[in-house]
């Protein structure tokens, strides 16, 4: 690609998604025709921009260039159904509200049209990979190759999906709206498990390894924050990115150069990135100051927060973070949550106390055969200087775990343990 | 990727030295331009890419620092009447490549005669070919902890 092309792509991806979402608009939520008409909108571009140059407002160049086409389709069909004339009447009927749609859409917001978008590419009634898929293609703009690549999975595959998400959502006559009020819960929820997936997919790939893993983690970033200019009225998006932010501020300080995952406490708190972590405190107060009883990602963002907040372990505001957890464990109570918060309470209030609780959750059926359950219990018996104990219980742990590198890591703790 | 935008105000033509004086008064734009501006900050906000942003207050409250032998330094107070060009504002972006930041810039809403320039910010992983170890990567951040801490006392 020369320097011109490279410039005008770029241009696209920008531009994309809220072409897309107008267009989709225009055509009653057909999210096919919509991306159809906006690639044929690409290519007009790719024949005229580098004679004229790129325009001023290449958006509404390629809005006006997209609608023209859809009308020009109507028109096609319109001829082609005047042999058929009860089907004409049909048509003409839909030509009328489609004209008055068109019309309408003028006027109308940007921003709802991208909303409406986004709500529908996360649409609930498509499977989880589904909805990844199309939301990084129609939203994203990223091409079927390069979503293959940072899922690992053959092209085809990545292609098909997303056809086959279309497909069911045309079929399933699902509006295309932004929804209102109880729904609007229900549906963000789904928006955002997507928007966090792409994140942790991101966030959990090795360094060194194919570079549009950790570009996800960029992807579902720039998604969040787009999301919370849509909708700034919801805390959970604002928490969301916040938890976003300040864990993609700790990339660098995560991994050693070979790819070791470095923990928490043992990670070298000046390399986190600090204009991240300003975002990500940033957007936690918008979210805060909303008010409300917070979300559970508004929660984990608090608890985020305290660690970033932290110059250094020691410095950390434990009890602060007990409380979150209390609220957490309210809201979305789980078996992890309670381990999680056993450890901050082991720091707020001392290992004994952590100990106790655990002691408690080594009882619940549902942490039966959990390895973290004995390794959380082996870090406080050792701060509390039983030794043996503790090297007892991340044998036990080592066991239980399937993972062949947690279980090396849990031995090799064990054997540290002895002395 | 980071990207730094450097907006620099110059004395090229009759226009741009008019602006530049302006600028050196401490004047704000003229309303217009500012509604423009904040428009189109609006958008870089709304699309994600702005990371951080500020304007520069005039020369006259800024100075000039020269690093001579042995550490010594010599400074010299603003306003710089002799330059022919200063830096007036920046902002950082991230994107995912320079076409992008080159295509979201030139959309911004500046008057004629303004010159900008744009320059990639290191990550941290690009010292990793001079640093294998990290080791002076280790060191650095040390160093960044220790005045951020001397920063917070004052």
């Amino acid at each position: 690609m020369d320097e011109t092309q490279r410039r005008i792509a770029a241009v696209f991806r920008i531009e994309w998604a809220r072409l897309v979402a107008g267009l989709a608009r225009f055509v009653r939520g057909d999210l096919g025709t919509a991306e159809e008409l906006a690639q044929d909108a690409l290519v007009a571009a790719l024949e005229v921009w580098p004679q004229d140059g790129i325009p001023r407002e290449p958006g509404a160049w390629l809005m006006q260039v997209a609608k023209n086409r859809a009308l020009t389709r109507i028109d096609r069909q319109k001829r082609w159904d005047k042999k058929e004339p009860a089907i004409a009447q049909a048509m003409e009927d839909r030509q009328e509200r489609t004209a008055d749609a068109i019309e309408e859409a003028a006027d109308d917001d940007v921003g709802d049209d991208l909303l409406r978008l986004i709500f529908a590419s996360c649409h609930p009634l498509l499977s989880a990979e589904s909805r990844v898929a199309l939301t990084l293609r129609v939203v994203g703009g990223l091409t079927t190759e390069e979503i293959a690549r940072a899922f690992v999975i053959p092209e085809p595959t990545a292609a098909q999906r997303i056809v086959r998400a279309k497909k069911a959502l045309a079929e399933s006559g699902a509006a295309f709206e932004v929804p209102r009020g109880k729904e609007l819960a229900e549906r963000l929820s789904s928006v955002l498990e997507v928007v966090y997936f792409v994140f942790n997919e991101g966030y959990a790939a090795t360094a060194g390894g194919d570079w549009m893993r950790p570009a996800l983690c960029e992807d579902a970033l720039r998604l969040g924050r787009i999301l919370a200019e849509l909708l700034p009225s919801e805390a959970e998006v604002h928490g969301l990115v916040a938890l976003m932010e300040i864990q993609a501020s700790r990339t660098v300080a995560r991994t050693l150069p070979d790819g070791t995952p470095v923990p928490l406490f043992e990670q070298n708190r000046a390399r986190w990135d600090r204009f991240l972590i300003e975002r990500g405190l940033v957007a936690l107060q918008r979210g805060e100051a909303l008010g409300g009883t917070p979300g559970p990602h508004l929660l984990q963002a608090g608890i985020a927060a305290c660690h970033a907040r932290a110059r250094t372990p020691e410095d950390t505001d434990w009890r602060h973070i007990v409380a979150l957890y209390d609220q957490l464990a309210t809201t979305t109570p789980s078996p992890v949550i309670e381990l999680n918060r056993a450890v901050a309470i082991s720091f707020a209030h001392g290992p004994a106390a952590g100990l106790a609780i655990v002691d408690e959750l080594a009882n619940l059926p549902a942490l039966a055969g959990y390895h973290l359950v004995p390794a959380v219990r082996a870090d406080f018996l050792s701060r509390l200087g039983r030794k043996a104990d503790a090297r007892a219980e991340l044998e036990r742990a080592a066991s239980l775990t399937r993972n062949d590198r947690e279980r090396a890591l849990l031995l090799k703790r064990a054997a540290a343990t002895q002395n | 990727m980071k990207f730094i935008v450097l907006v620099t105000a110059n004395k090229d033509t009759a226009l741009t030295a008019a602006e530049f004086e302006r600028y050196e008064t401490g004047a704000l734009p003229p309303c217009e331009e500012f509604v423009k501006m904040i428009a189109y900050q609006e958008e870089l906000v709304k699309a994600g890419v702005l990371v951080a942003g500020e304007g520069l207050r005039p020369s006259s409250l800024g100075a000039r620092m020269t690093f001579g032998k042995d550490g010594k330094t010599s400074t010299k107070d603003g306003p710089f009447t002799e330059s022919k060009e200063l830096i007036v504002g920046f902002s950082i972006l991230q994107v995912k490549s320079r076409d992008e930041a080159l295509a979201w810039v030139s959309r911004a809403p500046f008057p004629e005669g303004t010159k900008l320039e744009l320059r990639q910010l290191f990550t941290d992983d690009d010292f990793a070919s001079v640093d294998p170890t990290g080791e002076l990567r280790e060191h650095d951040a040390k160093l960044r902890e220790q005045a951020e801490k001397q920063h917070a006392k004052s």
